[in-house]
């Protein structure tokens, strides 16, 4: 007999993981909302993030939670100028080669790293990280339980810019009507850059909260873009509370998969789910009909 | 010393790709002026108001504005000076609300007086003012002309360049929408008005240019215009 306990453990441990996941595809889905172009390049910048976690851990002594105010702005800064200065004029205002220089800095991230750390995984040793907290039925650990309300306080600051402030407003105006902003005086390529910095920025974080349970390697990244995309597209391309059930979803799907079918199975879950999204519901749970 | 008009674009060409679809524009508002600009479908009419804001780079030619050469400007700058474009299709933001399109209307000029302009828009738009947090996509095409005209006024412009305001609208909404450009340019308001409703237009004018294929045909003041039959004929189907 399943006990109900044990499953509701396992849906737990899922909404931990998930949470990460959504900060991640929350980057994703704001960058293709905006600018209409799948982010390459997002692993990549996750993967250099968690080394920049690992070695502001390792050569300053950060601890992750803390470098994560650090490095949110100093992403933003990155995201803003590869934006601004590369992407935006390699591509020549055409959708289609934002999305190939993306690609190109995709490998070039990745070989950089590859050639300045080589493959080897490193890890970071925190004084709390095995530390769990006892619901009584199962342990979560502390890490986990952090992230996951750190990942719904980046989502309620995301929130607050996008209705309170101007950069906001106009970065939600540019999504839909390109014209419009640039008549009302709204550069379209600074409000490209400051996105695609905000994309960039939930990387950082998100390398932060991972950290601690995970390792970087120059190809540590790409896993959690490949779930990340399943969530944007179950989430609805574009949308940010899309993104962010989606990913508490896939993260129970994957803890779910795993516990009945074994943990190297738990992922076909994930990717049984994004070809019936795809098949019945392509524009997703929260996508706007085409 | 002759004072220098509010907008003059002199000798101006642009196009798209190997089209020139302005061949040599010539053309001033002056200070508090309503002027019109007449022509059929398709004779660079809307080129020329792209080209003006920016979006659109001169080939050649010259636009000054208040003064200043402009053709080389960005459109945030150029709206920065307070020359204010609402374009064709209105394109507004649909998916932000009727405040939130007002507040972008100033995102870039008279920020500091939104809340007072927002007030003041309310007044020329009660209707507006009602719908005030719903969505700009789920407005009439009436309502949603009146918020594109909204949020050019936020900017407290100068010049303000209206693209085909009545198409689509229903003739009472026109009547509305004319009495609503003379009362802008009460408040000192220079309007250039780029229209295909010919009589109107040239009722609420000072002056009128007309073009076709590119170039100015003909210019000077509306009631000339409007008395000369066979030019209307030739040139705008009447």
């Amino acid at each position: 007999m399943l006990s109900p306990l044990i499953l509701l453990s396992a849906v737990i441990n899922g909404l931990m993981t998930g949470a990460v996941y959504a900060l991640v595809a929350l980057g994703l889905t704001l960058i293709y909302g905006v600018l209409h172009i799948i982010n390459f390049a997002h692993g990549a910048l996750l993967s250099a993030a968690l080394f920049a976690a690992f070695l502001a851990w390792q050569k300053l002594g950060l601890d992750p939670y803390i470098a994560a105010f650090a490095l949110a702005p100093l992403f933003f800064a990155l995201g803003y100028a590869l934006q601004r200065f590369v992407i935006g004029p390699a591509s020549h205002a055409d959708d289609r080669n934002m999305l190939l220089v993306t690609l190109g800095l995709a490998v070039l991230i990745e070989n950089g790293l590859l050639y300045e750390f080589h493959a080897d995984t490193r890890t970071v040793e925190l004084a709390y990280g095995f530390k769990s907290i006892d619901l009584g039925f199962t342990f979560v650990a502390v890490s986990r339980l952090i992230s996951f309300v750190a990942v719904f306080a980046v989502a309620l600051v995301l929130w607050l810019i996008m209705t309170l402030t101007d950069t906001g407003k106009a970065i939600r105006a540019v999504a839909r009507e390109k014209l419009g902003a640039e008549l009302s005086g709204i550069e379209v390529a600074h409000i490209y850059a400051v996105t695609f910095g905000l994309g960039t920025a939930c990387v950082a974080i998100a390398a932060c909260l991972l950290i601690p349970n995970y390792y970087a390697n120059p190809s540590a990244g790409n896993a959690f873009v490949l779930i990340a995309f399943t969530i944007v597209v179950l989430g609805g391309m574009g949308s940010v509370p899309g993104a962010l059930i989606g990913g508490l979803v896939i993260g129970v799907v994957e803890s779910l998969g795993g516990f009945f079918f074994g943990e190297s199975l738990g992922q076909v879950g994930i990717f049984l789910i994004f070809i019936v999204v795809l098949l019945v519901r392509p524009r997703g749970l929260f996508g706007a009909s085409a | 010393m002759v004072t220098e008009a509010l907008l003059d674009v002199s000798d101006l060409r642009a196009g798209y790709g190997d089209a020139e679809v302005l061949r040599g524009i010539d053309l001033k508002v002056d200070f508090g002026e309503i002027v019109a600009v007449l022509g059929s479908n398709g004779v660079g009419k809307s080129t020329l108001n792209r080209t003006i804001s920016g979006i659109l780079r001169a080939r050649t030619g010259a636009i000054r504005f208040d003064g200043v050469a402009i053709e080389r400007e960005k459109p945030a700058a150029i709206v920065a000076r307070g020359l204010i474009q609402v374009p064709e299709g209105r394109r507004i933001f649909p998916n932000l609300t009727v405040a939130e399109n007002l507040d972008l209307g100033s995102y870039r000029r008279g920020t500091e007086r939104r809340a007072a302009n927002r007030d003041r828009v309310f007044a020329i738009f009660p209707r507006l003012a009602a719908r005030r947090m719903q969505r700009a996509g789920t407005l009439s095409g009436g309502e949603q002309q009146m918020l594109a005209i909204g949020r050019g006024l936020m900017a407290e412009p100068r010049l303000l360049i209206l693209d085909e305001p009545s198409l689509g609208l229903s003739p009472l909404l026109v009547e509305e929408l004319f009495a609503l450009i003379g009362r802008i340019h009460g408040e000192g308001v220079a309007v250039l008005l780029v229209e295909q409703n010919v009589v109107q237009s040239l009722e609420i004018a000072g002056r009128a240019y007309i073009l076709a294929e590119g170039q100015c045909v003909m210019s000077g003041p509306s009631a000339d215009i409007a008395a000369n039959p066979e030019l209307k004929r030739a040139y705008l189907g009447l």
